[in-house]
C-alpha cells in the first residue's frame, strides 16, 4: 500500500495495533536539542492571531462567541480557519475560533446556564427539545440519586462529581485514523459487533448497541474530513496528512463531547515516524516538519468549552487538559524519546508558553540525557510541563500508555475511566468527631451519631470514629459514581472516542480524596500534642480545637505523620475494593485537587492541625503551604511514600523553586526528578519562579499576559486564576537554597 | 583509634552552589578567621552545636543519597579543617563509598603541625573550593583579623599535589575591589595550574541580622552589596587569564589531574 511504503511490517498489518506499527519504525534520538528550529513566519503570523483572540476573550469576561441554537456533533458546523492560506493543519469545533460550541448531553441546565453566566440565552427549540423530548445525563443522575447523595453533595463533602457535565478522562487512540483510514476501522468495528450474539443479554445488546454509535460516529468522521477536503476513509500518505487525520479524529470528540478533561494521548512518537520518513524521503525538512507541530500544537491551544462559573470555580483557568504525554521508555529498553519529542517542547519556545495543551514528560533516569536536559531547560525557563514516573506506570499499563488530564494512566485505545472527582477527607474528619453533622451548617448528613465529649481528643478513640464515618462516605460515594456512569453511558455515551478503542476495554473506577495533608497533620496534632476540642454554644458541636505542645508536619520525612497520612489511605482503598462498582470497573483512587483545593478549604471549618475555617487545602498530596519546612527534599521525600499501589490514579505533587536554587544548572533540576521518581514518586508539577513575580503578577496582570505556572496536575494561565487562587499560588512553599 | 564527631552547625540537603551536582553540604561549627563580612556569624563559636558521628553523617545522606547522582557531599563551616580529625574520617569512609567529596576550606588552620593530616585529607577529596579573602596580607588581617600566609601556602601545596581547586573569592566594594587588588590576585592565581576556574561572589548584606541577632553591631554596616555585573566581569576577566597562563604554557611535570567523576 502506497501509505505504507518504506515501513516495516509487523502484525500492525493485519491486527489494529499502533503500539506495535510505533516498536517496528520508530527512530530513537539520542541526541541534544541542537537541531531545532524556530517558528516561520507563517507560524508567527497566525500565532499572533490567536494570541489577539486570546487577549479579546480575555478581556471580554473569558468568552467571545457561543452558539445557542446548534447542537455540537462532529459534522455540526461548516469548516472553520484562522487563515486557510497560513495553516498547515486545519480544524476548528465550530465555524468560528474561539466560538464555543453548545453540548447539551451532558446536561441542558448545565448547558443553558453557562450560556446564561456569559450573556447568551438558548434558543427556545433547543430548550424544548431538551427539557420536554430528550433526557440528558443530569436528570437521569437526579432521578435516580439517594437522599444521601444529595445531602453529601450539597454538603460538599464530596464535590466535583462529573453528573451536570461530561465525565471525560477518555482517551481515544485517534492515532489509528491516520494509520489504518477510517474505513478499515469501520471493516473492524462490524467484525466486533458480529461478535457479540449469544447470549443476547443486556450487556451484549447494549455493547452491540455502543459499536452500532462508534461506527456511526466513524462515517461522520469520514464527514468532517470531507468538510474540510480530506479523504479520511484511507490512510494518511504522508507526516501532513497523519498530523492532520489524527488531529480530526480528536476534533470529533472534542466536537461530541464537553468531557472535563478531553485528553490527546501519546502522538509525538506515532508522528515522527511519517515525519521521518518525509525527510528521508527529501519532501520535507526540518522547518517544514517544526512548522507543522507547531500549527498542530496552536490549534490544540484553541479547543474551548462552555462552562458554568461553578465549574469554574473549582477548575480554573478554562481547562481542557488536552494532555499529551511524551518520552517514557520502551519494553524493550530504548526510549520513546523521537525528534518530534522534542519538537512537541519547542512549540513553547516558538509560540511563547502555554497552559495547552498538557504537555506531560513519561520520566525514567534511563532516557538520554540530552532529552533530559532539555526537559530541565524548559521547565525552566517555562514552568510547562509536567513529569510522571514511568517507572511506576510502565510495569502496570505497558510501553503505549498516556495521562488523561493530570495523573490518570490509561493504555491508549485499550482502557477507560470512570472519572469520579473527590471527597473531602478533612471535613470526614470533622463529621467523625461532630456525629455525623457539618461543622458549617450544623445539617446531619450522615447517619446520627453521639458528638465527641471527651476533654481532649484521643486518638485511637477518633481513627475509630473516622474508620466508621468512612464507611459511611465510601458507601455514598460509590453509590453516586455508580449511578453518574451508568446515566452517562445511557444518555451521553462517547461514540466518538470510544471508536477509537478496542470493542472490551478495562474500565477504571476513578475516585479521588482531597485534603490529606490536613487530615494527616490533624491526627499527628491528635497523637502527638494535646488538642482540646472547643465546642460551639448553639449548635452544641466542634468548631474549634487548642493545641499544646508540638506535633510533627507532614512534609518532612517525618515517619511518625508520613506513616499517618499512608495508612488513611490504605484503610480509604480497603474500604472502596469491597464496594460494588458499575460496569466492572476497577477502583482506583487519585490523591489530586487540580485547584479545587481553594473550594473544599473554603466549604471546611477549623481543623485540629491549626488551620483555620475557608483557609485552602493544600494542593493534592502536597504539604500545608509553609509546613514543610525542613528543606525541598524532605518534602519530596513525605510525598514520595505514599504508596502508589494504593493510588494508581495518580497523587499528585506540584514542587516550586526559585530560579536561584538551581545555581544556572539544568542538571541539577534533572537531578531532582530523578532522585524524586528513584525514591518512588508519582508525578511532580515543575514550576521555576519567584515569589515576587507572582505577587507582582497579581498586582499587575497587564504585565504579565502569559505567565503559565504548573497547579495541582496542569499548567494554568496565571492571569485565568480567581483572586482566591492566585493568593493560594502565592501562599504555597517557596524552595530556596539557604 | 577514638572515632572523633563533627560539632555540626547547620546541613543543607539541597546544595547547588558548593560544588558540582546537587549536594549535601555539612556546615561545621567553629572558624578561626573573624571575616566583617562574616554571613555565619553564629558559626564562629567552637561550641559544641550539634554532635553527629561519621555514620551519623553517612547515613543522614543516604537518606537523600537519590538526588545526588551528580553531586555527592560537601563539607564546609564554619572551617572545616578545624575538626581535622573528623573531616579525615568523614572523607575517607565517603571514598569508601564512592561518594564525590568536596572540601569548601579558608585554610585558616594550614599550618605545619597539622599538614600531614590535611594531606592525608586531600587524597579522600576530590576537590577544593579555597576561599581567598584579600590578596594583600595587611587587608587581609584588618578583614579577618588573621594573615592570608597559610592560605596562600595552602594553595601551594595544593598545586603540588595537582588537586582540582576553585578559588572563591567575595568581591566587597571599597575592601578588595579595587584595580590593584584585583591585578594582584590575578597575578598570583595565573600561576596555579591546580586552579580549575573563580568563582567571585558579589558581597550582600543577608548576613547582617545574624550579627543582630546576637546583639553584636556589624561591622561592615554602610558598605553596600557588590553589584552583580561588575563581580560578573571580573570573574570573566580572572578565569580568562587564568585559562590563557594554563594553555599557554604547558608544563611537563605537572601531575597530571585525577579524573573527576
Amino acid at each position: 500500500m502506497e501509505a505504507w511504503r518504506n515501513f516495516n511490517g509487523g502484525t500492525w498489518q493485519t491486527t489494529i495495533d499502533v503500539r506495535d506499527f510505533i516498536q517496528n519504525n520508530y527512530h530513537e534520538y539520542k541526541g541534544d536539542d541542537s537541531f531545532l528550529v524556530g517558528p516561520t513566519e507563517a507560524s508567527t503570523r497566525l500565532n499572533k492571531q490567536v494570541t489577539d483572540l486570546l487577549l479579546k476573550e480575555l478581556k471580554e469576561g473569558g468568552v467571545l462567541d457561543m452558539d445557542t441554537d446548534v447542537v455540537s456533533s462532529i459534522t455540526s458546523h461548516d469548516a472553520g480557519y484562522l487563515d486557510k492560506s497560513l495553516e498547515t493543519i486545519v480544524g476548528l469545533q465550530t465555524d468560528k475560533p474561539f466560538k464555543r460550541a453548545f453540548h447539551p448531553y451532558g446536561g441542558i441546565n448545565v448547558a443553558k446556564k453557562a450560556l446564561e453566566s456569559y450573556g447568551y440565552q438558548v434558543s427556545d427549540r433547543m430548550d424544548e427539545i431538551f427539557n420536554k423530548y430528550r433526557k440528558t445525563h443530569n436528570q437521569g443522575v437526579f432521578d435516580a440519586y439517594t437522599q444521601e447523595v444529595r445531602k453529601a453533595r450539597r454538603s460538599g463533602i464530596i464535590t466535583g462529581l462529573p453528573d451536570g457535565y461530561g465525565r471525560g478522562r477518555i482517551i481515544g487512540d485517534y492515532r489509528r485514523a491516520a494509520l489504518y483510514g477510517v474505513s478499515r476501522l469501520i471493516e473492524e468495528k462490524v467484525a466486533e459487533k458480529s461478535r457479540y450474539k449469544t447470549p443476547m443479554n443486556e450487556e451484549n445488546i447494549r455493547l452491540r448497541e455502543e459499536i452500532q454509535e462508534q461506527i456511526n460516529a466513524l462515517n461522520e468522521l469520514i464527514e468532517l474530513g470531507s468538510i474540510y477536503g480530506f479523504d479520511l476513509a484511507n490512510p494518511a500518505q504522508n507526516a501532513k496528512e497523519a498530523i492532520q487525520w489524527t488531529y480530526l479524529a480528536y476534533l470529533a470528540a472534542v466536537k461530541e463531547q464537553n468531557g472535563a478533561a478531553m485528553s490527546l494521548g501519546r502522538t509525538a512518537t506515532f508522528l515522527d515516524i511519517y515525519i521521518q520518513r518525509d525527510i528521508e524521503e527529501g519532501r520535507i525538512d526540518e522547518v517544514d516538519a517544526q512548522e507543522m507541530i507547531d500549527h498542530f500544537i496552536m490549534k490544540l491551544r484553541m479547543i474551548r468549552f462552555a462552562r458554568t462559573p461553578e465549574y469554574n470555580e473549582l477548575f480554573t483557568g478554562d481547562p481542557t487538559w488536552v494532555t499529551e504525554s511524551l518520552a517514557g521508555m520502551g519494553e524493550d529498553g530504548r526510549s520513546l524519546v523521537t525528534k518530534t519529542t522534542f519538537r512537541y517542547l519547542q512549540t513553547l519556545y516558538n509560540l511563547d508558553t502555554s497552559a495547552e495543551p498538557n504537555l506531560t514528560v513519561l520520566w525514567s533516569d534511563a532516557l538520554p540525557q540530552g532529552f533530559k536536559h532539555f526537559c530541565a531547560k524548559v521547565s525552566a525557563d517555562t514552568s510547562s510541563i509536567q513529569y510522571e514516573n514511568d517507572e511506576i506506570m510502565r510495569p502496570k499499563h505497558g510501553d503505549d500508555y498516556a495521562i488523561a488530564c493530570c495523573v490518570s494512566p490509561m493504555t491508549i485505545g485499550k482502557e477507560m475511566q470512570f472519572f469520579g472527582a473527590r471527597a473531602n477527607l478533612a471535613k470526614a474528619l470533622l463529621y467523625a468527631i461532630n456525629g455525623g453533622r457539618d461543622e458549617i451548617t450544623g445539617a446531619q448528613v450522615s447517619p446520627e451519631t453521639p458528638v465527641y465529649d471527651k476533654e481532649y481528643l484521643e486518638f485511637d478513640a477518633v481513627m475509630e470514629r473516622l474508620d466508621l464515618i468512612m464507611d459511611w462516605l465510601i458507601e455514598t460515594y460509590v453509590s453516586a459514581l455508580n449511578t453518574i456512569h451508568y446515566m452517562h453511558d445511557k444518555y451521553a455515551y462517547e461514540r466518538a472516542q470510544m471508536a477509537f478503542h478496542d470493542a472490551e476495554v478495562k474500565r477504571n473506577f476513578a475516585t479521588g480524596i482531597a485534603g490529606l495533608s490536613v487530615v494527616a497533620d490533624s491526627l499527628s496534632a491528635i497523637k502527638y500534642a494535646k488538642v482540646k476540642p472547643v465546642y460551639d454554644k448553639e449548635s452544641g458541636l466542634i468548631t474549634d480545637f487548642e493545641t499544646e505542645g508540638d506535633f510533627p508536619y507532614y512534609g518532612n520525612n517525618d515517619d511518625r505523620v508520613d506513616t499517618i497520612a499512608n495508612d488513611v489511605i490504605r484503610i480509604f482503598m480497603k474500604k472502596l475494593r469491597k464496594q460494588y462498582t458499575y460496569r466492572q470497573s476497577v477502583p482506583t483512587m487519585s490523591i489530586l485537587t487540580i485547584t479545587s483545593n481553594v473550594v473544599y478549604g473554603l466549604k471546611t471549618g477549623n481543623t485540629p492541625d491549626g488551620r483555620k475555617a475557608g483557609e485552602s487545602f493544600a494542593p493534592g498530596a502536597n504539604p500545608m503551604h509553609g509546613r514543610d519546612n525542613t528543606g525541598a527534599l524532605n518534602s519530596l521525600l513525605s510525598v514520595a511514600k505514599i504508596p502508589a499501589d494504593e493510588c494508581e490514579d495518580g497523587i499528585s505533587n506540584t514542587f516550586t523553586l526559585v530560579p536561584t536554587a538551581l545555581n544556572n544548572d539544568y542538571e541539577n533540576l534533572a537531578s531532582v526528578i530523578d532522585g524524586y521518581f528513584t525514591k518512588g514518586g508519582y508525578h511532580v508539577n515543575i514550576n521555576i519562579l519567584n515569589r515576587d513575580q507572582l505577587i507582582d503578577a497579581y498586582n499587575n496582570p497587564d504585565k504579565y499576559p502569559n505567565l503559565t505556572i504548573r497547579v495541582s496536575g496542569y499548567a494554568v494561565n496565571f492571569a485565568k486564576l480567581t483572586n482566591p487562587q492566585k493568593r493560594e499560588v502565592i501562599e504555597r512553599t517557596f524552595h530556596e537554597t539557604l | 583509634m577514638k572515632h572523633s564527631k563533627g560539632n555540626v552547625h547547620n546541613i543543607e540537603t539541597f546544595g547547588t552552589f558548593d560544588g558540582p551536582g546537587v549536594r549535601y553540604v555539612l556546615f561545621l561549627q567553629g572558624c578561626p578567621f573573624q571575616c566583617k563580612f562574616c554571613h555565619n556569624r553564629d558559626s564562629w563559636s567552637t561550641e559544641t552545636n550539634s554532635l553527629m558521628s561519621v555514620e551519623d553523617v553517612l547515613s543522614d545522606f543516604e537518606t537523600y543519597k537519590a538526588f545526588y547522582r551528580n553531586g555527592g557531599i560537601t563539607v564546609s563551616g564554619g572551617e572545616p579543617l578545624m575538626q581535622t580529625e573528623f573531616v579525615r574520617e568523614l572523607f575517607k569512609a565517603a571514598k569508601e563509598k564512592g561518594i564525590h567529596t568536596t572540601l569548601d576550606t579558608s585554610a585558616a588552620c594550614f599550618n605545619h603541625k597539622k599538614a600531614a593530616l590535611i594531606r592525608e585529607i586531600l587524597t579522600y577529596t576530590d576537590l577544593v573550593l579555597l576561599d581567598i579573602k584579600h590578596i594583600d596580607e595587611d587587608k587581609h588581617k584588618s578583614l579577618t583579623n588573621a594573615s592570608n600566609k597559610q592560605v596562600l601556602a595552602f594553595l601551594d601545596l595544593l598545586e603540588t599535589i595537582g588537586k582540582p581547586t576553585i578559588i572563591r573569592h567575595v568581591l566587597i566594594p571599597g575592601i578588595n575591589d579595587d584595580e590593584n587588588s584585583i591585578d594582584r590576585l590575578e597575578g598570583r592565581l595565573m600561576d596555579y595550574r591546580c586552579v580549575d576556574k573563580v568563582e567571585v561572589l558579589p558581597y550582600h548584606t543577608n548576613g547582617k541580622f545574624k550579627w543582630e541577632a546576637m546583639g553584636l553591631t556589624y561591622p561592615l554596616e554602610g558598605v553596600p552589596a557588590m553589584d552583580k555585573q561588575t563581580a560578573k566581569a571580573i570573574e570573566e576577566r580572572l578565569n580568562q587569564s587564568i585559562r590563557f597562563n594554563q594553555n599557554d604554557a604547558l608544563d611537563k611535570n605537572y601531575p597530571s589531574k585525577p579524573t573527576r567523576h
